[in-house]
């Protein structure tokens, strides 16, 4: 059985377009976080990014970073998951059929409301004629994606493959998101570790990873197993263990699991029990860098990667106060809204 | 050794019936599904022919038996019809009996309510409960609630191909032992964000679709939904089950030419076509019928019948069922599916209507009429906007 | 003619977004397509909303766009025609 090891990592996000999770210092956590933007110039030309939404320019940066970090030419996939796909555009088409009662529209914003513009766009870019494939669904958008090419590396006649997760920020979604409470409103705490209210400190991104058979100096970690669920058909903990158990290990042998708090009073539940299931291992977080959206745990792969890596895990990500001796295996778990529930298993290479 | 992948249920909901077999009688029959519009307000209503399902939202729920107090949009209520049709027809009662999942598709997802609701929100915090059901992945988690399914459950949007490669996923799972059973399929509800859309892009024809067709004049948009269920070979041992069909073949590529047009020589569709043939280790001059993409536009139809011509050295009989439903979109190639197993079943091709005149770049003629012949194997093609190409193959069971 | 071409050259930098060129980049006789501006089909679609809007010219047919849009001349000709505002 062919293996999947993560060789390469690109990412735009709410940090400093340089950030280095070992070095840089966090930029404080808002409600509303926008993303840094890196300069496009040098990368996409004028004539193709002056009709591209946000979302597409961050995914085309991501995706390029990450294959030349991994040194990776020509992927045999593209697969790309997000939430909404570029939602500013969508906004915007329906902002226009409103205002000119469906008089004087224009292709360009309904061509990137479609949701698989941002895989189409980078195999555009790349020129890349193999298999594409678009995941959309909510906080498993991401797992979807690396479940796919997961599968597809173990399986299937394929060496190579770039995949992602992005998520862009629009204005009246955001507003929309206040009316409902899926974020906090002006003024409240945003606290990872004891959160107090309800809603999340919304944010954008893109994450995207060079995976592959072989395995390089340039290797991060290995992708084990990924497991996406709508909902526990057990109680949480016997699940857990049948996952851990299929891949021959236990609770007892993680050194690390990072878990997807994103700071929403209601859905610390969920993690309070995860607590309990792994009181004696270290646990990590990302979110709190990252901010939170649906493909928020591709940023938090990325984080897990580096630390197994670099075989260290920095103060600033620990959730609680165990420290690994080791880093060998780590378990990722996330969800939304008790669905959209993922398990990602890594190990060192 | 991989898995053969069988489809043991169906179900579909068209503006040709409302059940596989209303489906089947209005191909044989030659009844088109395309009318006026009359469910949505647009300025545009009568300059554009859909293929509408005539059932309002409030009738699809009753059908479901939904509490009032849901948050289905149209897409939603679409997909948990065909979806639950598509279970009782396999005659599954526990429907988490074996590791089961549900791969759906949708591109439109909650946009029908979204944009009747838009900027209405704030005054109307009665509309707000809509707000969570405009994502794509909430229609699926709708659906897999409604089926009381606990398992794998993701949504894929590759535009007018989703469908297919949810289908794909599914062969894929089963195939290598991830899962059981799996539920695959689209929904897509007419909305007026893509009516308008497609007008921009002016691609929507003004009358009836006329696929393949020298004059064709653009495409009609329909709504639909429809799912299969797909089985590996143990599950179907344990329950000694009817195939209807097998998955055979598939085939995903990238046109990678432009963000919504098809290439001249229809590369993405002549790559996926050429995968699908090796997955299933049959030969081009093996299949009986295609069901082509076939939306009408004078870009597809040019694209898809160049691809076709390349690699077929015969084009096999071929036609296109979207004068009969409009096009569904995301549910396109999932409708198309069952129209395929159908086609298996009864050993019948479908006709392709409102065909005058062939095309002047291409020596391809579509069936025009009901045609009985014996069918072992019928290719499905799927194109989206993006450059995303999908073929499946079904094979007789 | 020469205020219409200059108008036409604004409102085909704004529509298209063409950030980094100016009104007198465009020479009026410059192809707008290919090897000129390098426009593409998605700009002819939206120079067509363009006539619309602006001139109150409908364009049933996008093939119709190939001959209007070749040049700025053309465009203007075209538009001085057929405009109803």
């Amino acid at each position: 059985m062919k293996n999947c090891y993560i060789n390469g990592i690109g990412n735009v996000s709410i940090q400093s377009v340089d950030f280095d999770l070992f070095e840089s210092e966090i930029t404080e956590i808002q409600i509303l976080n926008k993303a840094q933007q890196p300069s496009y110039t040098d990368l996409i030309a004028r004539a193709m990014s002056r009709r591209m939404a946000k979302g597409v320019k961050m995914g085309i940066f991501a995706a390029n970073k990450a294959l030349f970090n991994a040194k990776m030419v020509d992927p045999q996939a593209v697969i790309v998951g997000t939430g909404l796909g570029c939602i500013e555009d969508s906004e915007k088409f329906l902002d226009a059929i409103i205002e000119n009662d469906e008089q004087f529209l224009t292709p360009t914003a309904f061509i990137q409301s479609t949701h698989n513009t941002v895989a189409a766009q980078i195999a555009l870019h790349l020129q890349c004629k193999a298999y594409n494939f678009t995941y959309v669904n909510g906080a498993n958008s991401f797992e979807s994606a690396l479940f796919d090419a997961f599968m597809q590396l173990k399986h299937f006649n394929k060496e190579n493959i770039l995949i992602g997760g992005v998520d862009e920020i629009a204005p009246y979604t955001f507003s929309m998101y206040e009316m409902i409470g899926k974020v906090k409103q002006s003024g409240e705490e945003v606290n990872f570790k004891d959160p107090q209210t309800k809603g999340i400190a919304l944010a954008e991104g893109a994450t995207f990873f060079a995976l592959s058979n072989n395995k390089t100096n340039n290797s991060y970690a290995e992708v084990l197993d990924v497991m996406l669920f709508n909902a526990f058909k057990d109680d949480e903990a016997t699940e857990i263990n049948t996952f851990l158990a299929k891949n021959n290990i236990s609770v007892a042998d993680l050194d690390v699991v990072f878990f997807g708090v994103n700071a929403d009073a209601h859905q610390q539940e969920f993690y309070n029990k995860m607590n309990a299931v792994f009181s004696e291992i270290p646990q990590g977080y990302y979110q709190h860098i990252s901010g939170s959206y649906d493909t928020a745990s591709a940023f938090g792969l990325k984080v897990a990667a580096e630390i197994i890596q670099k075989q260290q895990l920095p103060k600033a990500v620990q959730y609680n106060n165990i420290e690994p001796n080791k880093i060998e295996k780590v378990l990722m778990i996330n969800q939304f809204n008790n669905t959209d529930f993922s398990f990602v298993l890594l190990s060192k290479c | 050794m991989q898995k053969k992948v069988a489809i043991t249920g169906m179900g579909i909901i068209s503006s040709i019936g409302l059940s596989v077999e209303e489906n089947f009688q209005s191909l044989i029959s030659k009844k088109s599904g395309i009318s006026n519009l009359e469910n949505i307000q647009t300025r545009h209503a009568s300059e554009i022919k859909v293929g509408e399902i005539k059932i309002t939202n409030q009738e699809l729920q009753q059908l479901l038996n939904l509490p009032e107090e849901n948050t289905f949009t149209r897409t939603g209520l679409l997909g948990a019809y065909a979806a639950k049709k598509a279970v009782e027809s396999a005659g599954i009662n526990d429907i988490n009996e074996f590791r089961t999942g549900l791969i759906s598709s949708t591109s439109v997802a909650g946009m029908d309510f979204t944009e009747k609701h838009y900027k209405k929100y704030e005054e109307h915090p009665e509309y707000q409960k809509y707000i969570q059901s405009h994502d794509a992945g909430d229609s699926s988690n709708k659906i897999a609630n409604y089926l009381g399914l606990k398992g794998f459950v993701t949504t894929i949007s590759t535009a007018c191909s989703s469908a297919a490669n949810a289908i794909m996923l599914g062969a894929s799972m089963i195939e290598n032992g991830y899962l059981d059973r799996v539920i695959v399929g689209g929904t897509d509800a007419l909305s007026k964000f893509t009516i308008n859309g497609f007008k921009t892009l002016m691609i929507l024809s003004d009358t009836y679709n006329t696929p393949f067709d020298n004059d064709r004049k653009g495409l009609n948009l329909g709504e639909a939904a429809a799912y299969l269920v797909l089985e590996s070979d143990e599950v179907i041992e344990k329950s000694n089950k009817k195939v209807l069909a097998y998955v055979a073949g598939y085939g995903n590529a990238n046109d990678a030419f432009h963000q919504t047009a098809s290439s001249e020589n229809g590369e993405g569709a002549f790559l996926a076509m050429k995968q699908a043939f090796e997955k299933a280790s049959i030969r081009p001059d093996q299949i009986d019928y295609i069901n082509v993409h076939g939306t009408a536009t004078p870009n597809n139809d040019l694209s898809e019948g160049r691809a076709m011509s390349r690699i077929f050295n015969n084009v096999p009989k071929f036609s296109s069922t979207k004068a009969f439903t409009g096009h569904t979109l995301a549910a396109a190639a999932a409708i198309e599916a069952v129209y395929s197993v159908l086609a298996l079943q009864n050993s019948t091709i479908f006709p392709n209507l409102n065909f005058k005149t062939p095309m002047e770049e291409l020596n391809i003629v579509p069936e025009t009429e009901v045609v009985q012949t014996e069918i072992n194997h019928v290719l499905s093609n799927s194109f989206g906007f993006g450059g995303n190409c999908s073929t499946l193959i079904f094979s007789k069971s | 003619m020469d205020a219409l071409k200059q108008e036409l050259k604004e409102r085909i930098i704004n529509a298209l977004n063409l950030e980094d060129i100016s009104i007198e980049d465009i020479q009026d006789n410059d192809p707008l397509f290919g090897d000129g501006l390098g426009l593409d089909s998605i700009d002819a679609l939206e120079l067509i909303v363009l006539l619309d809007k602006e001139y109150g010219i409908k364009l049933a047919d996008p093939k119709q766009g190939k001959e209007i849009f070749q040049s700025v001349e053309t465009m203007a000709q075209f538009v001085a025609a057929n405009r109803t505002k």
